[in-house]
C-alpha cells in the first residue's frame, strides 16, 4: 500500500518510487548508491514522465539492487547485460522510458562491448553508472576503473592496469549525453538524470560514490563521510571539458559535470530513417504498441 | 519516528521541518555534514540497529531544503519547506 | 487466434530448412529477432531482416550471442514475440540466458542448426551433437522444451508449435535443427493465415495490486504481463518468490525450482509428439531424430526387404524425452538401435527408458550423415 501524504505528515519524495515491503536496503553504511536512487526519484518527479512508462534494468552487483528496491518496472538481469536486454525492451516498446543502472564493473569489464555498440547505436537509454572503483558485492576485486596502485582483493599490491576513463569511453563510442559527477553532487546528478530523461538517445552518467566497507576500507581512505568530503574538495567542476582530459588517478582531482549534449539520430531513427528509404510505403515500422 | 526536543537558539520560525526515520538510519553523518544552515547533529540515543540517528539542535534555522534527504543513501531522512503563509511575518525577507 | 496474412507467405515454395525457419517464425508472429551471424543459421536471421520491415518488427544484429540472447528476453517483456538463432559455438555463449529465460519464465524460441563440433568444429556441416546440451546446457534444474524437425516442411510448421508451446508454458523452447535440414530445398506448403493456430500470449485479466508475475495459475504456470502497462513487476535471476522479490532460503528454492521443473513434467504427456512408421509388428527399432530420421527410414526399408521386422521410431519433440513411449515399445522388442550424428547423447535416454531391452548405439562423428547400411548393420545385430 502506497501511503498518502497528509497534511501533517508528508512523505518522503523518494518513497513513492521505493518498495518499501522490501526495506531496509542492502548496502552499508556510507554507501552512495542510495544517495544515487534519491537524486533519481526527484529526476523522475521533475521530468514529468509518468512512471507507469519508466522501466529500470540492472545488471549485478551493489548497484545492480537499485532495480529490485524500485517500484517501478524493474528487470534484474544477468551479469554485463542490461544493456542488450535494455535495447531489446526499447525496441519492442519504444513508448518506454528505459533506464540501466548498474556498477563500474557491470557495464564496463564484462558489459563493455554491450556498452560501446549500444552508444556507437545510440540506442535510446539512460545509462547510470554509479563508479565505486571495485566489485563490491563480491568482496572487492579490482575492477576495470580502479586507479593505479589501489588495493583490492584481487590486486593486493596495488592495482597495475590503467582504468577507462569512463567519460571519454562513452563519448568516444558515440553517447549523445554524457556527464560526471560524484555522489556530493546531488543535485547536479539530478539534473543530469532529469536531462537525460528528456533527451533521446545513449545517454551516459557517471556517478563516482564510497564502497566504504571495501575500497575505502583497503585503501585507508575513510568512511562514506570521509570520502563524500574528499569529493567535495578534490572535485572540480568543468562543464564542457574534453572528455580526453578528465581521466582519474587515485585521491587525485575530480572533473565533473556535463560534458557531451549532442544531438543524433537514435536507433529507432535510424531504423526507421534507412528503411524508408529503401523500402517507402511497405515498410511497416518497428513494431510495438 | 521520533526527535529529540529541539533547542530554540532564537526567536526566528524555522521555515522548514524535517521528518526522520530512526529506525532506517544507519549513522553515516551525510546530512550532519552538509547541512547548510547546520542543524543537526549525531542524537546520544542510538536506535534497534547500534547507530545514532541525527537529531535537530537549531530547529530555527531548518530552511526545508531537504538536501538531507536528497543525500541519505538510508532514505531515512527528508525535509519539507514550510508554506510562506504559515510563517510569522516579522520574518520579512520573501522566500529566494 | 490465427495467424497475421500479412506475416504469412501462403503459397507452395521450394525452399530450404532455414528459409522456411524463418517463414515459420514469421508466421508465428514474431516480431522480433537479435542474433549473430554464424554458420549454417545465418540465412534465418538474413531471411528475416528482409522480411520483417514490410510485416512490422525488427531485427538487430547484436554485437556477440550474449547480446542476442538477451534482447529478445528484454524484447519479450516490452510485448514482442521474439526468437534467436544459432549454432553450436553461439548455444554454447547463450546458455546463462537460456537459463535466465526458464528462470524468469520467459517465452521465447532459440534456434540451434547443428554443425559439426565441439568448438568451432565444421561450420558448414551437419552435427547432432548439441541434444543434450539444449537439455542441461545451463547450470542449475530446469527442464526444457526442444522440437527437431526433419525436413523444411517441419522447420515451418514446427515453429510456430515451438512458439505456441513457449507462449503456453511461459518458457523458452528450443528449436533442434541440423545443418542437413537446414541447407536441403524441398517442397515447402504454407497455408493461407487463416488455417494457422496461433496461441496468443497469456496476458493476464487481473489489476496490478492482485496480478504476481510467478504466481501458477493453472497447471503451474503463471499468466503474462508486460512492462508499461502499470504493473510495475520485477523480474531477476535470483530465486524469487511470487511477486519476483528475491528470497533465498532453500523453501523458496524448492517451491519456485520445484513449480519450474514440474510444469513441464507433469504436462509431458501433453508435449511429448514423436512419428512412427512400422512400429506395429516390429521386433526392432530404430529411433533417430532429424536429417537422421530419414536415412533410418530407408535402413527399415532395406531390413524389411531381408525379413527383418524393423520400425521407426521418431521423437519430433525430444525434451521431454517420450519415456513413456520408449518404455511402452520395449516390451514388445528384441531391441532399440540408436542412430545419431553424435557419439551418444539420446541414446542414453532411450537406454534408460529400454529397462534392458537390448539397445544399440550407431555413432557418427558428423561431417556428413549415416550410410543405410551402417544402420542396417546395427538392425541385424540387433535381432541377432
Amino acid at each position: 500500500m502506497r501511503e498518502a501524504a497528509t497534511p501533517c505528515q508528508p512523505i518522503n519524495p523518494v518513497e513513492p518510487f521505493l518498495r518499501t515491503e522490501r526495506m531496509p536496503h542492502i548496502w552499508c553504511p556510507g554507501c552512495g548508491i542510495g544517495t544515487t536512487v534519491n537524486c533519481f526519484a526527484r529526476a523522475l518527479v521533475e521530468s514529468k514522465i509518468s512512471p507507469d512508462k519508466v522501466a529500470v534494468v540492472s545488471g549485478i552487483g551493489c548497484t545492480g539492487r537499485v532495480a529490485g528496491y524500485l517500484h517501478l518496472d524493474s528487470f534484474h538481469t544477468t551479469h554485463g547485460r542490461a544493456i542488450p536486454f535494455a535495447t531489446g525492451l526499447k525496441l519492442a516498446d519504444p513508448s518506454l522510458t528505459v533506464v540501466v543502472y548498474s556498477g563500474d564493473g557491470d557495464l564496463i569489464a564484462i558489459g563493455g562491448n554491450h556498452f560501446i555498440h549500444a552508444a556507437r547505436r545510440n540506442v535510446d537509454i539512460k545509462v547510470i553508472c554509479v563508479n565505486n572503483f571495485i566489485y563490491g558485492m563480491t568482496g572487492g576485486q579490482v575492477g576495470p576503473t580502479t586507479p593505479i596502485g589501489a588495493l583490492a582483493t584481487t590486486a593486493p599490491y596495488g592495482c597495475f592496469e590503467r582504468p577507462f576513463n569512463l567519460p571519454f569511453l562513452a563519448e568516444s563510442s558515440g553517447a549523445v549525453y554524457v556527464a560526471r559527477w560524484t555522489a556530493y553532487h546531488v543535485r547536479f546528478i539530478a539534473h543530469s538524470m532529469m536531462e537525460a530523461f528528456n533527451k533521446t538517445g545513449f545517454c551516459f552518467i557517471e556517478i563516482i560514490a564510497p564502497c566504504p566497507t571495501l575500497y575505502q576500507r583497503r585503501n585507508h581512505l575513510g568512511d562514506g563521510l570521509d570520502t563524500m568530503k574528499y569529493y567535495k574538495q578534490k572535485s572540480v567542476i568543468k562543464n564542457g571539458a574534453n572528455t580526453k582530459d578528465v581521466e582519474l588517478d587515485f585521491q587525485g582531482e575530480i572533473i565533473v559535470g556535463k560534458f557531451v549534449d549532442i544531438e543524433r539520430p537514435a536507433l529507432k531513427q535510424t531504423i526507421d530513417r534507412q528503411l524508408q528509404q529503401a523500402l517507402g510505403s511497405r515498410y511497416s515500422g518497428v513494431g510495438g504498441p | 519516528m521520533t526527535d529529540a526536543p529541539p533547542m530554540p537558539t532564537s526567536s526566528r520560525k524555522p521555515r522548514g521541518r524535517i521528518y526522520i526515520d530512526w529506525s532506517r538510519c544507519k549513522g553515516c553523518g551525510f546530512c550532519i555534514e552538509f547541512c547548510p544552515p547546520k542543524v543537526l547533529a549525531f542524537a546520544a540515543s542510538y536506535n534497534d540497529h547500534g547507530y545514532h540517528p541525527p537529531r535537530l539542535i537549531r530547529e530555527d534555522n531548518c530552511t526545508g531544503c531537504d538536501l538531507c534527504g536528497l543525500y541519505c543513501p538510508d532514505f531515512a531522512i527528508f525535509g519539507v519547506r514550510e508554506p510562506i503563509a504559515a510563517q510569522p511575518e516579522k520574518e520579512g525577507a520573501s522566500e529566494s | 487466434m490465427k495467424a497475421n496474412p500479412k506475416a504469412v507467405l501462403t503459397g507452395t515454395h521450394f525452399i530450404d530448412g532455414d528459409q522456411a525457419c524463418c517463414e515459420g517464425a514469421l508466421a508465428a508472429g514474431a516480431d522480433f529477432a537479435a542474433g549473430y551471424p554464424i554458420t549454417p543459421s545465418t540465412e534465418i536471421v538474413e531471411r528475416f531482416a528482409s522480411r520483417i520491415p514490410t510485416v512490422g518488427g525488427v531485427f538487430l544484429q547484436m554485437e556477440d550471442e550474449l547480446a542476442s540472447s538477451i534482447a529478445i528476453l528484454g524484447a519479450t517483456w516490452g510485448g514482442a514475440k521474439a526468437f534467436t538463432v544459432t549454432s553450436g559455438p553461439g548455444f554454447s555463449l547463450m546458455m546463462e540466458h537460456i537459463g535466465y529465460a526458464a528462470m524468469t519464465e520467459t517465452p521465447c524460441v532459440f534456434v540451434d542448426v547443428q554443425r559439426g563440433g565441439p568448438s568451432t568444429g565444421l561450420p558448414t556441416l551437419p552435427g547432432q551433437g548439441d541434444m543434450m546440451q539444449a537439455r542441461w546446457g545451463s547450470h542449475g534444474d530446469y527442464e526444457i522444451i526442444a522440437l527437431c524437425p526433419n525436413s523444411p516442411q517441419e522447420c515451418f510448421d514446427l515453429m510456430i508449435d515451438a512458439f505456441n508451446l513457449a507462449e503456453q508454458y511461459r518458457t523458452p523452447v528450443m528449436f533442434m535443427m541440423d545443418e542437413c535440414v537446414g541447407h536441403m530445398t524441398e517442397k515447402v506448403i504454407i497455408p493461407p493465415a487463416g488455417e494457422i493456430e496461433i496461441l496468443p500470449r497469456r496476458y493476464t485479466a487481473l489489476p496490478p495490486e492482485q496480478y504476481r508475475p510467478f504466481r501458477p495459475c493453472s497447471e503451474g504456470i503463471p499468466e503474462m504481463v508486460k512492462a508499461g502497462e502499470g504493473y510495475r513487476i520485477h523480474v531477476t535471476g535470483l530465486t524469487h518468490d511470487e511477486q519476483g522479490y528475491p528470497a533465498m532460503d532453500w523453501q523458496t528454492q524448492q517451491k519456485l525450482v520445484g513449480r519450474l521443473v514440474e510444469k513441464i513434467r507433469r504436462n509431458a504427456s501433453k508435449i511429448v509428439r514423436y512419428e512412427e512408421r512400422h512400429t506395429k509388428d516390429a521386433e526392432v527399432i530404430v529411433v533417430a531424430y532429424g536429417i537422421t530420421s530419414r536415412i533410418g527410414l530407408r535402413a527399415i526399408a532395406m531390413a524389411r526387404e531381408e525379413g527383418i521386422r524393423a520400425g521407426l521410431h521418431r521423437p519430433i519433440v525430444v525434451w521431454p524425452f517420450p519415456d513413456d513411449r520408449i518404455r511402452k515399445l520395449a516390451g514388445k522388442v528384441q531391441g532399440f538401435v540408436v542412430v545419431e550424428m553424435n557419439y551418444g547423447q539420446m541414446f542414453y535416454e532411450v537406454e534408460r527408458c529400454a529397462a534392458g531391452a537390448r539397445t544399440l548405439l550407431v555413432p557418427h562423428g558428423g561431417g556428413t550423415v549415416h550410410e543405410p547400411k551402417e544402420i542396417l548393420a546395427a538392425i541385424r545385430e540387433a535381432v541377432r
